[in-house]
């Protein structure tokens, strides 16, 4: 029963995202872009940890967490180099 | 904890999770100005994401998960802000400026900055 409410949480926030690549193609600036992108993100990490309680594989934890990280970076080192840093 | 409980909890946790994350796609794409939508974002998705993990460690199959999930939870927490603080300051010494403004504190030491 649970697993349905899981299953039903990954499909909203997979097609949240699915939404959000929209305004990642046709964002008029460049953080535009960015914004989505970070939003992009923190949803698939979300939907990491949703996917792996559906399909019962805890490996997909390990990936999220390192996900987070990069993600994080990531959005760090596009700001300064908008910034004019890098 | 009994398993009712449990059970309804975790699905309050994920309803909200995924409510905060249909507001903050919403936002995304009808707001009109990059720092709106910057809010729109990190907030209602630093809420949703936090939301979504605390449900899913309700349900974690062995504790040492669930430690995984509230560590991940506390990382987006803390670094969401961040990278949002961070992208609005780069928006703004790139250039642009809010649509519609009534106070502009930062803009007279932007200036300052740019000027050394």
């Amino acid at each position: 029963m649970m697993i349905t409410y899981f299953a039903w949480a990954a499909m909203i926030t997979g097609i949240c995202a699915l939404v959000m690549v929209g305004r990642l193609v046709a964002g008029p600036t460049i953080p535009d872009r960015i914004v989505a992108l970070d939003s992009i993100n923190t949803m698939v990490v979300a939907l990491m940890i949703l996917l792996s309680l559906v399909y019962d594989s805890v490996v997909m934890v390990d990936v999220a967490i390192v996900y987070a990280a990069l993600s994080f970076v990531g959005t760090m080192f596009i700001a300064r180099h908008l910034e004019g840093g890098v | 904890m009994s398993p009712v409980l449990r059970e309804a909890l975790a699905f309050l946790l994920m309803a909200g999770g995924a409510f905060f994350s249909f507001a903050s796609v919403i936002g995304i794409i009808r707001f009109p100005d990059v720092y709106t939508r910057i809010h729109s974002g990190t907030k209602a998705l630093t809420g949703g994401a936090t939301l979504i993990l605390l449900g899913a460690a309700l349900y974690a199959p062995s504790w040492q998960i669930a430690a995984k999930l509230f560590l991940i939870a506390g990382f987006l927490m803390a670094t969401n802000p961040i990278a949002s603080h961070a992208l609005s300051r780069a928006c703004y010494r790139h250039g642009m400026r809010p649509e519609v403004i009534f106070v502009d504190e930062y803009g007279p030491v932007a200036d300052e900055e740019a000027k050394k």
